[in-house]
This record gives C-alpha cells, structure tokens and sequence, in this order.
C-alpha cells in the first residue's frame, strides 16, 4: 500500500496551494450566491393587475396594524390604501410614483424597508462589511494557523486524538480512505 | 494596552444609552409630514346635501374632522365640542366633519344621536383619509384662511386645542 | 387574602434569592462546602415559592378574583376554564412569575444535579444563578407585581386578549421561556470559569447538553410562534420580522453559532475567547429580548404594556454586559490560545465561516431593530424596518449557510486535501445542480428560491452520503444488515448523527419557508351567496352566513364548499368573532393541510345586502405550497436533537474496534 505522502513530494506546500484554491472557489461560489439572493426579491414582470397591487402593497406599512405590509393586513384602511394603488396603476402611475405619493402623506416611516439613501445606507451596509470582514478574518487567520503548525509538525499523522467516541467514526473513515488510497 | 482593552465593557453603553432614549420616544406618535402645506383639495357628497369642496371654503378657517361610529369613546367625547366650536364660530370658521370606514346608517345615527348641524359626509374608499395621511379615527385638521395646514390633532379636540389652535387664526 | 400572601412570597424570593447569592460567593471565597450546600437547599425552597406564588396567581384566576389587578385584566366572568389557568402568562405580570418559575426550577436543577461535583466551579455558578433570581424577584416586587390590586374591585374583568384564545395558548411562551431560560447555565459556568480563573474548555464539556436542549427549546419556541402567527393571528403568513419575533430568533442564531463553535473549542482548545464572547451575546440577547417585549421602546404586536419595567430590565442588561465583558478583558491575556490548524481547508474552517455567517446575520437583525430609533435619533425622522429588508438581508446569508451545512460535515477534521474535497462534494453538489436545472421552469419568476432548493438538495443528499458511508463501512466490518449498521451507527457517535439529523429538519423548515414564501397565490374577492372563485387547483362555493353567541364573544362564520378540480373537498367556516369585552373583531382564518399545500381563507367582511337580504362574504383565499414541510421539520428536529442528547451508556465510550 502506497502512502498517501508519497504522492507529492511537498505536502505543506500542496496543501496550502490546494487550500488557497478551495478557498477561491468557495469565496466565487459565496459571492454568486450573495448576488443571487440580493437581485431575487422582486420576480419578473408581473402579469396582471392585482399582483402588481400586491407587490407594491408589500412595500408600505400598514398604519393601524404593527409591522404588518398594506398587503398582509385584514385592516379596513389597508382595503382603502389597496383601492388607491388599484387605481393609481390604472392610471398609469409608476411604482416610485405610488411610493412617492404614500411617503408625501405619511412620512417615511410608511415604506417597511428604509430608503438606500444617506444615514439608512448604515442599515443596508453595515452588516454585509462586516461578513465580508469577517470572512477575510477567516481566511487570514486559518492560512497564519495553518502555516504555524506546517512549520513544526512534520506532514500525515495524527497528532493527539482525543478520547471520545467521536474518534471512532474519524477514525472508520480514515481508515476507509486508506483503503480507497490503497485500491 | 490594557487601558485600550477596558474600553471595550465599555462600549456596551452607547447600546444602553441608545435604548435607553427610547424611552423618550413614542413608536406610536407619527408626525405629519402635512404640517405647513396646502391642504390637499376635495369634493365630497354631504349627508343630507349636495357636494362639499374645500376651494369653495377658501377664506375660512376649517376644522376638518375625520371620525368613524365606531370610534368610542374618542369621537363620542369630541363630538359635543364640535358642535359647540361650529356654533360659536360659524361666520368665521367652519368645521367639516369626514366620515370614514362607516356605513350610512350607522353614520347618521351618529349625527342624530349628538344633533351635529355642520357638514358631515362619508368617504367611500377612504381617498380623502388617505390624501390627508390619516390613521385612526379621531383626527381633526385645522386650515387656516389661505388653505394651508396650520396644526393636526391627533385623538379627540378639546376646548384647550380649540383655544390654542384655533382662536389665533380667527382673528384677521 | 391571596394578594397578600403571594406579594409575601414574593418578598421572600427575593430575600432568599439575595441569601443565596450571598452564601454562593462566600462558599467559593472561604471553599465551605457547608455554605455551598445551604445554598442548594435554598435554591430547592425558593423553587418551591416560585410554585406556590404561581399557584396562588393560577387560583386567583380560575376563582375571578377581580380585586387582583391582573385577573381583573385577563379574564372575565366569560373567559372559560382552560384560558383562565393560561392567562397565567397571558400578560406582563403573569409571564414574569413564569420566568421566574423556570429560572428557579433551573436553578435547583443544576444545584441538585453537581452536588458533590465541580467544587471549584459551582459557587460562582449558582452565584449567578441567583443574582439572575433576585433580579427577577425584585422586578416582580416593585414595578410589576401580580398581585397588586385594584379598587374598586370591577364587576367584570376584561378579558383574556383575544389573541390567546386559542389552543395552543399553553406551549408557546413556556417553550420558549425555557429556551431563553435554559441559555443561563451555559453562561453562568463561563462566568464562574472566568472568575475562578479555570480557564479549560472544562466549562464548554459540562454545559454541552445543556447547550443543547436549551437550543433546541429555542428553536422549538420559535416554530410554535410560528404556527401561532399563522394559525391564529389570521393573516396568512407566519413570520412578520416584529421586533419581538426578532427578539426571540436573535440569541436563537447566536445560540446556533456558539454551539458549533464549541466543538472546535473541545477539539482543539481553540477560540476560547471567541466562544466566551459569544455565550455572553446569546445571554444578553435573551434579556434584550425581554426588554424589548416589555418596554414599549420600539412598536410591535406584542408589546406588553409600557411601564418602568423596562428601566429595570435596560440596567439588569447593562449591567450584565459590562460585568462579563470585564470579566472576558481581565482574563484575555491567560485565555490566549495556541492557534493551530493542519490545513486552511478543514472542518473547523467551515465552523468559522459557519459563525461569521451566523453572527453576521444576527448582527443584521439586530441593526434592523433597533435602526428606527438609531435614525430618529439621528435625522429626527420616523423610519420603518419591516420584512422587505430583513428578507433581502438574510435570504442570501442562509444560502450560504446551506452550502456551509452540506459541505462541512463532508470536510475531514483538521485537513482536506482539494482532491478529496472535489471527489467528496461532487455528488451532492451534481445532484443538487440537477434539482436546481428541474425546477428552473417552474421557479423562473423566482430565481432565489430555485437556488434555496438545490442547496437544499445538496445538504440532504450530504447527509445521505454521510449515514451511507458509514452504515456501508460498518457492514462490511461487523457483517450487520443495513438497518441495523444505521443504528449502532447512530448510537455510536449520537452528537454527530443526531447533529445530521437535525440538519435535516432545518432543511425541510427551509423547503417549507421557501416554497410558502416564493409560490403562493392569493385572492380577494366579495361573494355574493351562490358564487364561487377559483385559487389555484381549489374552487370555492360561498354558500352564506351563519352566527351565533358563545359565553364571551359573537361569532360570524361563512359557510364555504371547496372542491379541487370537481373532487369535494369539504367545508370550511372563516369566522369573525366579535368579543363582547372590547367590541374589536378579530378574524378566524381557517386552513386545509396537505403535504402538497395549504388553503387558507381569511373572512375579511361579512354584511347582509339590504335590498336583496342576499348574504355578501368578502374572503381572502391564499394558497401556500409546502407549508406542512416547515412543522414536519420541527418534528425532525427534536429527534435529531433527541438522538444528540441521548446519554451514552458507557460514558467512556470505549470503541471495540480501537484495537484494529
């Protein structure tokens, strides 16, 4: 059975280059993700009249009931705010047009999701910096940990296993994919 | 570096301060952004009558009440007030009275029930209401002469904002 | 009679619970293992008080005695049996005792539980523990007492709110109390390791199963606010991103992220000051969810009643979160870790990644809630920040989570090599590109769902992959039949199989809330007797009106014939129920379950057509795919956790193989 050291003749090095790839692939896959996610909320072009009533109802707050959209709520003047969409739209309005009109007469405090404009821009940003903060952390900080320990132990082996019945199953398949190695 | 560490128990009380400001709000106090502005135009259909609109009242002081027959106690108490300032004021003021979310009947019983003889009609569909930003039932609007906006209260009127708001604007 | 005794009692709670804390820092300080045992018996009498007090409440309300203040609130000569022993948490008084209950209960359990055991460590533990009490107790004295009365004593109470009125009324808040409740053991025994200065992972190992169950009461707490929403608030939709929903999922994410954390800190002794840090967000966050329930600070349904309980609570906050923080700093310097990896690619790489994801996204939620009182602080302007942002916010973190979820499990401890990776993600990541390629056609319009459910697809068939690979081994070293080989499998390694399992539920929870949340098809019309709608496969007949009178409120129902394309269906009764107490209708949707889809229909309006005397009903019919999935997930997740908390028979887990 060959070991499986002795497939490459630098391990350490094969490794972090392996790693920085696996890292690359996985921050491009994160990436298209965020991206999807974030242009996925609003489906394609609606078709008819009510859905579009629903969409936009869905961005205004209803003002009797908490926290419920103009579109969930049973309440009679989110039937009425409903009715005046309906007719906006058979008017032609556009949907900034519609938010515009509601903002002008209630405030801001009317749309459920803030402005992406000015101070609120924190509310939308901040988080996303911070993930993608924190993901480069990672990065960083599991490439200095994993260069530290390359330095000092030699490359294979086990190191301390812990006595737990978890090792029993890492152990089944290490086992295994020697075996596999093996074939 | 240690004296940079103890900062950071420390920062948790921006946190506190911060909620504890909350305190000082009212999640549920909404102020009009209408304040100040023309007051947006309507027309509407009078119980007993004929059309209403507010160009035609230009030159007057309105009290533009928005009220609801299922609005208790609020509208109960403020209705006799109304009538009252309607009365004490009719050639100078008017008060314009907007039934919402009501049904006819129930909207006149309203009106025989407190004997109010200013103008009261319905708003079928709610686009007066809306156009005025209103959410709950009482609200009362005060227009002053040259048609802009000069104060919204918000729960029943009282001889006190009777006072302050509207006296003012009488004089000239 | 009974306001008297239990305002005592209460008193006495305090009293003790400020003895006991007392005494807990003395045994520890003068190492007395006699204090430390009066503090155990302490702790089992004041659970006993707790018992007694929520007793006496409990008696006040079945017995209407409106001199009470909070009977006179929550019930009424109407409200019926089941709902006056359950109004015991119906409001803010009454939830508190329940707090209260479980904390104590708490309490005596884990005094009870390592008598005798972890000398060092114990003192401080129920040190905390009964400082944690005391604040209750004092809150329960001053501001909020149940049992303060009312004069002159009304005819009638008010009421239950009719919101509560239903079933399901007694699991909610208990369930999920005990999730908030059940975070403190965890933090009171990092407290005592950082005051105590042992600064092993020995706290992490004691607490674990503790971690667990008190997750798991969380998460369950939440599903069942969930259904609550959706089954009884009548609206149609079961999550609204309320702050106080987002109070109660905020230490629920933190939870999730320090419970995988811990498993490196076992492993490698790594992150201590990491999963320090995090226990103490997931404690703050459950009193700053009660804070927020109970102030008034920021609008929400739920919002108790404003009083000065929230000062109480702000300063309880503030002052945990600077005490711990303090604690964390002075001690940093010994907690530093030898911070070793074998590869950058690794198991615990996917763990960190896990966390920065969770506590990102919990990070999100939070700014969302509290950034309407930031902004008027700030502009002085009123702003809103409801589900439209929170959505967008979170729908691409759980994407990838999900990746996280599939491929971690799959990734070895400590190193991975890319090969291995490649030949190890290949299937289920082929499999998953082939759902999401299934379904493009019918997910076009919603292209973020249709990538939900290939990564769904994917930690499924990751999980299959894994109970495969290691029932095939099994059988081929002990010759077992498949069935059997899952099993021991199973039972061998409970935290890992379990942990897989409970994966599962989250997925299907996922499956449920993405398909509810992307494909539903939703009408409102006015119906006239004898006219019918179709929504989506169902058609509905409205075939008139009824009423009647119940002992505490009016009901309107429609009578509606639903049939699915010619097939009867059967009937459904969307009511509206008028309570007499208060005259504010509130409607009573009702929903038809199929593993396929919900119908639900909500009865906005009922009115009789004068002229004609025609009845009108004006209903809206929503059509919700896959929601049974979001229930069925919750149900495979106490099994999954169920599994993982199972206790090992042989502790020390000694493996028959070990000498192969």
């Amino acid at each position: 059975m060959r070991s499986p050291a002795s497939r490459v003749r630098n391990p350490q090095s094969a490794i972090r280059r392996g790693g920085l790839r696996v890292w690359g692939m996985l921050c491009l896959l994160a990436a298209a993700v965020a991206l999807a996610g974030a242009a996925a909320p609003a489906p394609q072009a609606p078709q008819d009249l009510e859905e579009q009533v629903r969409e936009i109802a869905a961005q205004l707050r209803c003002p009797v009931c908490q926290n419920l959209s103009v579109g969930d709520s049973p309440s009679g003047l989110a039937n009425e705010m409903r009715g005046v969409i309906r007719e906006k739209l058979k008017a032609g309005e556009s949907r900034q047009q519609i938010e515009a009109y509601f903002t002008s007469k209630y405030g801001e405090w009317i749309l459920l999701a803030p402005m992406k404009k000015g101070f609120n821009l924190l509310a939308w940003g901040l988080p996303f910096v911070g993930i993608v903060a924190g993901a480069f952390a990672v990065v960083f900080l599991t490439r200095r940990w994993a260069g530290r320990e390359g330095a000092t132990d030699g490359g294979g082996g086990e190191g301390v296993p812990p006595a737990n019945p978890e090792d029993a199953a890492y152990r089944e398949r290490l086992r295994r994919e020697l075996d596999e190695f093996a074939r | 570096m240690s004296w940079k560490k103890a900062l950071i128990p420390l920062a948790a009380l921006p946190l506190i301060g911060l909620l504890a400001y909350g305190f000082t709000t009212d999640p549920r106090a909404i102020p009009s952004p209408l304040i100040k502005k023309p007051a947006p135009p309507f027309t509407m259909t009078v119980y007993d009558g004929g059309p209403l609109s507010l160009e035609g009242l230009r030159g007057k002081v309105v009290l533009l009440n928005f009220w609801a027959s299922w609005c208790f106690p609020a509208c109960y108490e403020e209705a006799p007030e109304l009538e009252r300032a309607w009365r004490a004021y009719r050639d100078r003021g008017l008060v314009v009275g907007v039934d919402i979310q009501d049904t006819e009947a129930a909207g006149r019983q309203f009106i025989d029930q407190f004997k109010l003889t200013f103008a009261n009609g319905p708003d079928p569909g709610g686009k007066i209401a809306i156009d005025y930003g209103v959410y709950g039932v009482p609200e009362t609007f005060v227009i002053d002469r040259q048609g802009v906006i000069a104060h919204k209260q918000v729960g029943g009127v009282t001889d006190q904002m009777v006072a302050e708001q509207v006296e003012p604007l009488l004089k000239p | 009679m009974i306001a008297t005794v239990g305002s005592f009692v209460l008193f006495l709670g305090l009293v003790l619970s400020l003895y006991g804390a007392v005494i807990s820092v003395l045994a520890g300080r003068r190492d007395r293992p006699d204090l430390l045992a009066s503090a155990r018996r302490t702790a089992l009498v004041l659970v006993a008080l707790t018992l007694l007090a929520a007793g006496l409440l409990i008696a006040a309300l079945v017995n209407l005695d409106f001199s009470i203040r909070y009977v006179a609130n929550n019930t009424s000569r109407g409200t019926p049996l089941y709902y006056r022993i359950t109004g015991l948490w119906g409001a803010l008084e009454g939830s508190i005792i329940l707090w209260a209950l479980w904390l104590t209960g708490y309490t005596a359990l884990v005094a009870w539980r390592y008598r005798g055991a972890h000398r060092e460590l114990m003192p401080t533990v129920l040190a905390v523990f009964f400082t944690a009490c005391a604040f209750f107790f004092l809150v329960m004295t001053v501001p909020a007492n149940p049992f303060a009365r009312v004069w002159p004593v009304p005819a009638d109470g008010r009421g239950l709110n009719v919101l509560l009125e239903d079933t399901y009324m007694f699991s909610h808040p208990p369930v999920l109390y005990l999730g908030f409740v059940g975070f403190t053991v965890p933090y009171a025994f990092a407290i005592a390791s950082l005051v105590t200065g042992r600064l092993t992972p020995e706290w992490v190992i004691i607490t674990r199963r503790w971690t667990v169950v008190a997750w798991y009461f969380l998460s369950l707490g939440n599903i069942l606010g969930a259904w609550w929403s959706y089954h009884v608030l009548g609206w149609g939709g079961y999550w609204a991103w309320d702050p106080v929903e987002n109070a109660a999922i905020m230490p629920w994410i933190m939870g999730t992220a320090f419970l995988h954390s811990v498993m490196i800190q076992e492993r490698r002794g790594m992150l201590k000051v990491w999963n320090l840090a995090l226990i103490i967000l997931t404690f703050s966050l459950t009193l700053f969810g009660t804070f927020l329930t109970r102030s008034g600070v920021i609008s929400s349904v739920h919002a108790f009643s404003q009083s000065s309980i929230g000062a109480y609570f702000l300063a309880f906050l503030g002052l945990v979160l600077v005490v711990s923080l303090s604690l964390l700093v002075w001690r940093s310097d010994q907690l530093r870790g030898h911070g070793e990896l074998d590869a950058p690619v690794c198991r615990e790489s996917a763990f960190l990644l896990n966390n920065v994801v969770l506590v990102g996204m919990c990070f999100a939620v939070f700014l969302g809630t509290i950034f309407p009182l930031l902004a008027e602080l700030v502009r002085g302007v009123k702003v809103s920040v409801g589900a439209p942002f929170f959505n967008q916010v979170s729908i691409p973190l759980m994407a990838i989570l999900l990746f996280l979820m599939g491929a971690g499990p799959l990734v070895a401890w400590r190193r991975a090599t890319l090969d291995h990776l490649r030949r190890i993600l290949l299937r289920p990541l082929g499999l998953a590109a082939l759902v999401g390629v299934a379904l493009y056609p019918v997910g076009r319009d919603y292209p973020a769902a249709v990538l939900i459910f290939a990564l769904c697809a994917f930690v499924l068939a990751s999980v299959i992959e894994e109970f495969w690979k290691g029932a095939r081994a099994r059988q081929r070293i002990m010759g077992e039949p498949l069935a059997v080989a899952v099993g021991s499998l199973t039972r061998r390694n409970r935290r890992r199989y379990g942990g897989l399992v409970v994966h599962v539920g989250v997925v299907l929870l996922v499956v449920g809330v993405a398909a509810s949340s992307g494909f539903s098809r939703e009408r409102e019309v006015t119906l006239h007797q004898g006219e019918a709608v179709d929504v989506g496969r169902y058609h509905l007949l409205f075939q008139g009106l009824d009423a009647a009178r119940e002992s505490n409120h009016d009901r309107i129902w429609a009578n509606v014939a639903v049939t699915n394309q010619g097939k009867p269906v059967g009937e459904m009764q969307p009511a509206r129920k008028n309570y007499l107490a208060n005259n504010q209708p509130i409607s009573r949707a009702v929903m038809r379950s199929t593993l396929r889809d919900d119908l639900y229909v909500i009865l906005t309006q009922a009115d009789v057509d004068r002229t004609t005397g025609t009845h009108l009903a004006t209903l809206k019919v929503l059509v919700r795919p896959l929601v049974i999935w979001m229930w069925i997930g919750g149900l495979v997740l106490t099994l999954g956790t169920v599994i993982a908390v199972w206790p090992d028979r042989r502790p020390s887990g000694v493996d028959e193989e070990a000498a192969a």
